[in-house]
């Protein structure tokens, strides 16, 4: 009788397992189904077509995403990292303290709040929306999750290591540039990958700062384009030709953030197999 | 070795070394350490300037509405009076329903994983319920306009108000787009932080625990039931509510499916609206600065309640994670 109460709960839990991971082979599988069928070369080499004609593409918003989300690395990551480095070298001091807590709290907030913030700070003083603004908002929502990694990482290298370069007369900052940050390197690739994969995506902070806008611009002080934009104003937008171009834009973000995370694990295998 | 040292010899050995050190590197040391602090300020900085931003944003609407914003139920920006009640029972009501969905199905996936599940399935399948935290908020939001609410129109919906509709939460017409579906894609966005979070805890349970209960004669069930579940309870819950202040702040998926009416119905069916949802919709098209300091404040509340809630999970969290040392796992 407890023998088939125990199998019974054990076989619940794998009807969990299954429910858990229908969800992404449905989605997976739509967007494979619905969004393949949108993507041509003009999807790729074209402006939007004017609301409610065929044709056209979101060549605007494939840059504009490069363009956003490449500013916001640039912020972000240098911050982010060195805060990170910060923390585990000088991990006992109260700034180290500080930084981590606040970390903490900065990755629980919701990204539509650090929009609001981007907006009252950069955009409401330029009287205009922005791109930068846009970064400003994604590379905020970055440095909390590098900066934990880089930490995570950094506090695994063996003591010994350090000590050695220490004890051969390397002054510190030498130490943990070029043995402990060396050593991490890969592992901090990868956490920065993951970042970038996570930002990528997002929408909410892009929504009043960014804006969206229908014609091709590289100039960050002005509204640019985004694909996850795109994606939200096409889908709720009137247009079955629109829905079309939703799922597509959605199949290429998709695409692009499943291959930043596995290029992100792959950057970790290689340090393994170097190690041996 | 040094007679004119008081200190311990040990201490003076120390500083002898750190002062050597010192001398050697110390410019260098003293750039690096230098671009390293202002990184890490910045940190700070940054959470202080955003705060500072939030309330200068939103002082227009607290000095006219006060606390009151919060149990004021009247949001109507041509009249200029507003009132977040509303937004802030969808917000809850939205993310309760996501954890009563999502929180044993969770739970029943980190247990399976970590006690039951053969080695070689482990991997695989967190790394796919991982995949699933990397797929874009808007993306869900897509899937859920054009999959999940016709399939629930015709399937789920019509089953529930069949079967309970004599309760007030299944009854009323059926849309589509109503607090249920948000719940329910809510649901599917947290179950990967619950379930990595779990996981975790559930590994630091020290194996001691499970094998004076499988020594005892208990079965496999029994021992995770009365020993494991009870040393991981406060992780767990830490992992719960860490999903809840996940749920709070979602926007995207949250804005396309909740079908966003300003209205607290008590049918699971009708259209509701979140926090996030309403600075979504109408930041950008609001023209009037009252409107705008009003959306502001709304952000800054919500600021506030996920803040705290993520600040309890925490505590929760490391209550069961201290003692064994488990880290909070970068990757």
């Amino acid at each position: 009788m407890r023998r088939i109460a125990s199998n019974f709960m054990v076989g619940l839990m794998l009807g969990a397992v299954v429910v858990a991971v229908l969800p992404l082979v449905f989605i997976l599988g739509d967007l494979l189904v619905k969004g393949a069928g949108s993507l041509s070369w003009s999807f790729f080499t074209r402006l939007p077509a004017p609301a409610g004609q065929s044709g056209g593409g979101v060549a605007n918003a494939i840059v504009g995403t490069l363009i956003i989300v490449g500013v916001a690395s640039l912020i972000g990551l240098p911050v982010g990292i060195g805060a990170g480095i910060f923390c585990a070298e000088y991990s006992g001091s109260r700034l180290a303290w500080l930084t981590r807590f606040v970390a903490d709290v900065l990755n629980g907030v919701p990204s539509i709040v650090v929009g609001v913030f981007a907006w009252t700070w950069i955009v409401a003083r330029q009287k205009h929306f922005s791109a930068l603004a846009g970064s400003v908002a994604l590379a905020m929502l970055m440095i909390p999750m590098v900066l934990r990694t880089t930490e995570e990482m950094i506090k695994l290298v063996p003591r010994s290591l350090r000590e050695a370069a220490l004890a051969l007369g390397y002054p510190r900052w030498r130490t943990t540039l070029q043995i402990v940050v060396r050593t991490t390197l890969p592992g901090i690739v990868t956490g920065s990958l993951l970042a970038v994969a996570r930002i990528a995506g997002e929408t909410a902070p892009l929504l009043f700062t960014a804006l969206g806008s229908q014609f091709f611009t590289t100039d960050v002080t002005q509204p640019m384009a985004a694909l996850p934009l795109t994606v939200f104003t096409y889908a709720t937008g009137p247009y079955e030709e629109w829905h079309r171009f939703a799922w597509g834009a959605a199949l290429v973000l998709i695409l692009v953030v499943l291959a930043l995370s596995l290029l992100a694990r792959l950057a970790t295998r290689q340090r393994f197999d170097l190690n041996g | 070795m040094a007679s004119t040292v008081t200190t311990p010899a040990g201490r003076a050995r120390g500083t002898l070394r750190a002062s050597l050190a010192e001398q050697r590197g110390s410019r260098g040391d003293l750039v690096f350490r230098a671009v390293l602090t202002i990184a890490a300020a910045a940190v700070p900085a940054l959470l202080a300037v955003l705060l500072m931003e939030l309330v200068r944003g939103s002082e227009l609407a607290i000095s006219r509405f006060g606390l009151r914003f919060i149990t004021d139920s009247i949001w109507d920006p041509v009249a200029e009076r507003f009132g977040a009640w509303p937004l802030l029972a969808g917000t809850l009501l939205s993310s309760l329903l996501a954890l009563c969905i999502a929180v044993p199905l969770s739970l029943g996936v980190a247990i399976y994983l970590t006690e039951f599940a053969p080695r070689a399935v482990r991997q695989p399948v967190a790394f796919v319920i991982q995949l699933l935290a990397a797929i874009p908020s808007v993306v869900y939001g897509l899937w859920g306009i054009f999959v999940l609410i016709p399939l629930l129109r015709t399937t789920l919906f019509p089953l529930l108000r069949g079967a309970l509709g004599f309760l007030p939460l299944f009854q009323g017409p059926i849309y589509g787009p109503s607090m249920l579906t948000a719940g329910i894609i809510l649901a599917i966005m947290v179950m990967p932080y619950i379930i990595s979070v779990s996981r975790e805890v559930l590994l630091a349970v020290p194996g001691s625990q499970r094998e004076a209960a499988l020594g005892l004669g208990a079965t496999r069930w029994e021992a995770v039931r009365t020993a494991i579940l009870p040393y991981a309870r406060s992780g767990l819950i830490g992992a719960v509510i860490l999903g809840l202040g996940r749920a709070l702040g979602e926007t995207m998926a949250v804005t396309m499916v909740i079908g966003n009416r300003n209205d607290v119905s008590a049918s699971l069916f009708a259209p509701g609206y979140t926090m996030a949802a309403a600075i979504a919709n109408e930041f950008s098209e609001a023209v009037k600065d009252i409107h705008l300091s009003a959306l502001a404040y709304v952000a800054l509340l919500l600021f506030v309640v996920t803040v705290l809630v993520n600040a309890g999970a925490r505590l929760l969290i490391w209550r069961v994670a201290r003692g064994a040392g488990a880290g909070s796992g970068a990757l």
